[in-house]
């Protein structure tokens, strides 16, 4: 039986902002299928009051300074902007 | 004889003496690309008139003997999800086909400070996801030493560059063996360091845990002098060690006398190629003429280093990408009815099948009710891997086996299951989960395709690995065999 329903898979190109067509639908499922059964051997370690690593080394809060220092120039952070308008990023409506 | 067979001291000496120009090292170069670039195809982005502007300007200070800088006249390629001022940076993806970044990274600071200059920019798996560079948007990369095989990834451009002589030395990046596999199986030396040694302000984050910048030369002695100059601590990146960069070149004796080293059983197990076993117990026999010692160990949780990696490394990838929306920079689709239908066409069509799939899977394990089930698992176990490293390094200063379990495949071999593929990497990925440093360097062919042996120390001790790596590079042949283009 699946381990993942395409209701889920829907849900989850949803949730990611994708857009996926039938035939990817079946793929991705079938893929995700998979890739569930291997995340699933991880079941076999026993894992009981181990702490989990979520970085290599403890980092705690970095902490600097607080002196004030110039920022990017405006401009430039548009140089790279798909589309913009009187120094603000322009997007398509966001209601319809 | 190409200038680059020269190792960096050596060329540094000809700049000094004046029998040589920096000019004379770019043009080297760029001949080099124009000859083999078409059948190689490293690059993505050449930078050649920049680069040979800034190289007349060397010229003169040359010329006053001001050839100050560990990297000072040397080209460089930079694998393309390197953040570079002014020069197209696109990690192999439509989603950043035309971006051009208003800053640099930090190691690209140092790299100019040092000296070197960029060549281009280097072909890679779309954001450095996948083992073969042939997810790169852009075109697929050729293995050097057989057109017909991939060079690996997804640092492909930089190991095929550097491999092909193109440039001696090359920038990659490493999450789960993206700079060493690649050095494998191109037969180059490829370092990645240290979680933490290197600065990745402007390296484009995939799974920000877990990746860090790498080098890639064609000798061990190049590559030290490289990763002399691009560590340190950068106040740009909390998460870089602030822990004192000691001279690697020094650590090059040659003396591995009563150096212990553990070859964990779990790296040559089945899967591993007979030809690939064999170069590696050929290689423990040199270490022991050198004086070392060998014993068997074990790394029992390395089998589930593949499904805790690909759970963690996709967790943060969706993450990292959700940055991609087609608003400030990237790709943005046409015709979009609402804003949220911006995001998801630009995304959908802006990112490859691969970089999706990896999405999706990270949003799947961080969903309500899978985040304990497979993601804080994941995490545990990765705390039984990193303390596996732990045990061993009490008792051994280095660990050895092969980089992969084979040579380079096919072209076309993988790309129809990404699951086998993912197996593949079950030899460089426990290092990515430990945080500690790892190089590949040749150590033998296979009909013609290089096999890699790697080297992994303990946090911070990449001198230690740089040591050994150079011991047994002075005592074989194999970094100087060149594939025939």
């Amino acid at each position: 039986m699946a381990r993942i329903t395409k209701e889920e898979v829907k849900r989850i190109a949803d949730v990611s902002r994708l857009h996926i067509t039938d035939d990817e639908l079946e793929k991705i499922s079938a893929q995700l299928d998979e890739f569930i059964e291997l995340a699933e051997t991880l079941n076999e370690v026993d894992t009981t009051g181990v702490e989990p690593t979520t970085h290599v080394f403890k980092v705690k809060n970095v902490m600097r300074e607080d002196i004030p220092e110039p920022g990017m120039d405006r401009d430039l952070l548009f140089k790279n902007a798909p589309d913009h308008q009187d120094g603000q990023f322009k997007v398509p409506a966001v209601l319809d | 004889m190409s200038l680059f067979e020269h190792k960096l001291a050596e060329l540094q000496e000809l700049l000094q003496k004046k029998e040589i120009t920096v000019s004379d090292l770019v043009a080297e170069s760029f001949k080099r690309i124009h000859e083999v670039d078409d059948k190689v195809k490293a690059f993505i982005t050449l930078d050649e008139e920049r680069a040979r502007e800034q190289a007349k300007k060397l010229d003169e200070k040359q010329a006053n003997g001001e050839t100050d800088g560990l990297l000072f006249g040397m080209p460089i390629g930079i694998k393309d999800n390197i953040v570079t001022q002014d020069l197209r940076t696109t990690c192999a993806s439509k989603m950043l086909e035309n971006f051009v970044p208003i800053y640099n990274a930090t190691v690209m600071d140092k790299l100019q400070e040092a000296g070197a200059i960029t060549v281009g920019k280097l072909n890679m798996d779309e954001f450095a996801m996948g083992g073969t560079t042939e997810s790169s948007y852009f075109h697929k990369t050729r293995n050097p030493w057989n057109l017909d095989y991939v060079p690996g990834g997804s640092s492909g451009g930089s190991a095929a560059a550097v491999a092909a002589g193109e440039v001696p030395f090359a920038l990659g990046s490493d999450t789960g063996g993206s700079v060493r596999q690649p050095a494998g199986y191109c037969g180059v030396v490829g370092m990645k360091p240290t979680y933490g040694r290197v600065s990745r302000y402007g390296l484009v984050a995939f799974a920000s845990s877990l990746d860090q910048i790498g080098t890639i030369t064609r000798n061990v002695e190049d590559n030290a002098y490289l990763l002399q100059v691009i560590a340190g601590h950068d106040h740009r990146d909390s998460t870089s060690a602030d822990v004192e960069v000691p001279n690697y070149v020094e650590q090059l004796t040659g003396d591995i006398r009563g150096l212990k080293i553990a070859v964990p059983k779990e790296y040559l197990s089945e899967g591993v190629s007979e030809p690939v076993r064999n170069a590696i117990l050929e290689a423990l026999k040199k270490f022991e003429e050198l004086g070392a010692t060998w014993e068997e160990v074990s790394l029992p949780h390395s089998k589930y280093s593949v499904p805790a990696y690909y759970i963690i490394a996709s967790a943060e990838a969706s993450s990292n990408l959700a940055r991609f929306d087609g608003i400030r920079y990237g790709y943005r689709a046409e015709d979009a009815k609402n804003l949220l239908d911006l995001y998801k066409k630009s995304r959908s069509e802006g990112f490859g099948a691969e970089v999706k799939r990896r999405i999706m899977i990270g949003n799947y394990v961080l969903s309500k009710g899978n985040y304990e089930k497979y993601f804080r698992k994941a995490q545990q176990v990765r705390t039984l891997i990193k303390q596996d490293f732990e045990k061993i390094f009490e008792n051994y200063d280095v660990i050895v086996g092969p980089i992969a379990p084979t040579t380079a495949n096919k072209i076309g071999e993988f790309t129809k299951n990404p699951l086998t593929m993912y197996t593949r990497d079950i030899l460089t990925i426990p290092v990515n989960l430990a945080g500690v440093p790892a190089i590949s360097i040749p150590c033998g062919f296979d009909n013609g395709l290089p096999i890699g042996m790697q080297i992994i120390g303990k946090h911070f001790d990449e001198g230690t690995v740089y040591r050994v790596a150079h011991a047994f590079e002075q005592a074989t042949d194999f970094h100087k065999q060149r594939p025939q283009l």
